[in-house]
């Protein structure tokens, strides 16, 4: 009875399932391939799966708030490509970084003010920003990649080694995690993005500007996804015009899987982070055991719908405890 | 005007359409202090609008709203809750996921601050669970999300708010929908204890037994019209009764 308890109480963590699920997989690759937890492949894992979480992070606040946002990919490869235009014409790199990330906020603001002005889903907004930012990319490249060499001050902080597995963006990763953690759990705007999630009648007759809510969650959603379009960039010293294509669905999968909602005012960025770790674990599992790459999709579709339908068991489970 | 004169509310000539509903024909509304107004009126009279533009949910189309003499504008419900007009809404605004306490401090949460202002999630613990005892209410744990409650307990809690940040009028629209007898007739003792405060309310109901009792004022609507409005020793049920069927 009392080890009961004490599971049920780990399993009302809302992480629980996906962090077992998580460790499950680990061994499961391990087992079958030793290679798979050797150190020059776990900082592999370790320094892909930041700059792909950093944009998930942002699509789940703004999950939380009841919106989607389909364009993040199509941002992740424009903004690094608007930063070689910038300097290109002679604007130093450390200011084409500032200038083209004050942009993805300016993406966001237009994706959000149409959403809530309109009233037209955010799903038709940002499939239409999508389409758009990418026709922009191929525009301005003509399809073809684009050295990206900027100042070594800003590779360091952006991408540095700090030690054997360490390096800078995954820092990057776990310090935006942790801020917009504190930020939906104690912060005043946090109560009001589940809220207008949730139920967005009742937040705004109890004073809450739902519309800016939501138009910040999507600005936030455009800056992190070409904040992570810029780690990739430069990881690959490259900016390719089709950088980050079907990122929107990696995102929208990673926060499903860590627990987040897809009708909103649900969801945690922690168990995005642990759901982006999922999914590149099995993505570069498969690759370490040699099944084809294309099964990457076939399982990583598997773990959504278990994911979600034990997460559904287990919210209801706990429901009955109560 | 002396200030004991000037009423607590007046809303004058209030129009309002939906589309090409005319919801509101040109209503007149009065709240003095320390009032209880009965507002009563068949379904769909428009007595729910009338209250959401004074609760700053929609504003009129056209009309004036004026508190303790002075016009005022609410361009929002923070407005409204800021002159202290706290509403009990019929559909219960509270968000099913969220826990009590961020419920009741919802869009007022408590913040401490470290130079970052942070919630004061025990203070608001705390507080709510106050004002849920307040009520009567026993509710152990405030971290509860609201979806586990029954729909007397999230009536109950949702009451315990309104209760909680009152200052000048409390507008309750069907607030014994949900609940039972006995919890009803406490609802009623709790209004009669706010006039006591000198705490203006309005109660909206469309059965006038639910209000009798303890209204100084009822004013009845019809398809978005006044078509009565009384002081309580001017009439009777039955001739109230009359009034929202006969219209």
């Amino acid at each position: 009875m009392k080890v009961g308890g004490v599971i049920l109480r780990l399993l009302k963590l809302k992480e629980a399932s996906i962090t077992i699920i998580t460790l499950a997989t680990i061994l499961f690759f391990y087992s079958l391939q030793p290679i798979f937890l050797s150190p020059s492949n776990v900082n592999t894992l370790l320094s892909i799966t930041p700059e792909l979480g950093i944009p998930a992070l942002g699509v789940t606040v703004l999950m939380i708030a009841g919106e989607f946002d389909l364009s993040i990919g199509s941002v992740f490869g424009f903004i690094p490509l608007f930063i070689t235009v910038l300097m290109e014409n002679g604007i130093s790199s450390e200011f084409a970084i500032i200038l083209a990330l004050f942009s993805s906020c300016l993406v966001g603001l237009m994706h959000g003010f149409i959403t809530v002005k309109t009233g037209i889903p955010s799903f038709i907004t940002t499939l239409g920003g999508m389409l758009i930012w990418r026709g922009v990319a191929l525009i301005i490249t003509g399809g073809q990649p684009k050295y990206f060499t900027i100042a070594p001050s800003i590779v360091k902080l952006m991408t540095g080694s700090i030690s054997k597995f360490i390096n800078m963006q995954l820092i990057w990763f776990f310090a935006i995690a942790m801020i917009l953690w504190l930020i939906l759990e104690r912060c005043r705007f946090g109560n009001w993005v589940y809220a207008t999630g949730g139920k967005k009648d009742a937040a705004r007759v109890m004073g809450i500007n739902t519309d800016m809510v939501k138009i910040l969650c999507f600005m936030l959603s455009s800056f992190l996804a070409g904040f992570g379009g810029i780690i990739q960039s430069i990881r690959l010293n490259t900016a390719l015009p089709n950088q980050g294509t079907d990122l929107e669905f990696d995102a929208i999968a990673a926060a499903v899987i860590g627990g987040t909602s897809l009708m909103g005012g649900a969801g945690t960025v922690i168990g995005t982070t642990i759901g982006e770790f999922l999914s590149r674990v099995i993505e570069n599992g498969l690759i370490i055991i040699r099944a084809p790459s294309y099964y990457f999709r076939l399982y990583i579709g598997m773990v959504v719908i278990i994911a979600v339908i034990l997460n559904f068991y287990i919210a209801k489970k706990i429901k009955r405890s109560v | 005007m002396s200030v004991k004169n000037t009423p607590l509310i007046k809303m004058v000539n209030i129009h309002k359409w939906f589309g090409r509903v005319y919801a509101l024909q040109g209503v007149d509304f009065s709240v003095n202090n320390a009032e209880v107004v009965g507002l009563v009126g068949d379904n769909g009279a428009g007595k729910s609008t009338l209250m959401k533009i004074l609760s700053g949910v929609y504003p009129p189309d056209v009309g004036e709203i004026f508190f303790e003499g002075k016009k005022v504008m609410f361009r929002s419900p923070k407005d409204a809750m800021e002159l202290g007009i706290e509403t009990l809404y019929q559909d219960i605004a509270l968000v099913p996921l969220m826990s009590i306490s961020r419920n009741f401090f919802l869009g007022r949460e408590i913040v401490k601050s470290f130079g970052l202002k942070l919630l004061d999630l025990k203070r608001m613990d705390d507080e709510s669970l106050k004002g849920l005892n307040a009520l009567g209410l026993h509710i152990a744990d405030p971290k509860v999300p609201v979806e586990n409650l029954s729909g007397g307990q999230r009536q109950g809690v949702a009451l315990a708010r309104a209760m909680y940040f009152k200052r000048r009028l409390l507008i309750l629209d069907e607030p014994t929908n949900n609940l039972s007898v006995k919890e009803s007739v406490k609802v009623l003792e709790f209004v009669t204890r706010l006039k006591e405060q000198g705490i203006s309310s309005i109660f909206v109901t469309h059965n006038i037994h639910h209000v009798y009792s303890i209204a100084d004022k009822i004013v009845v609507l019809s398809h978005g019209k006044k078509v009565g409005e009384y002081k309580k020793e001017e009439t009777s049920i039955d001739h109230i009764v009359e009034m929202i069927t006969s219209s």
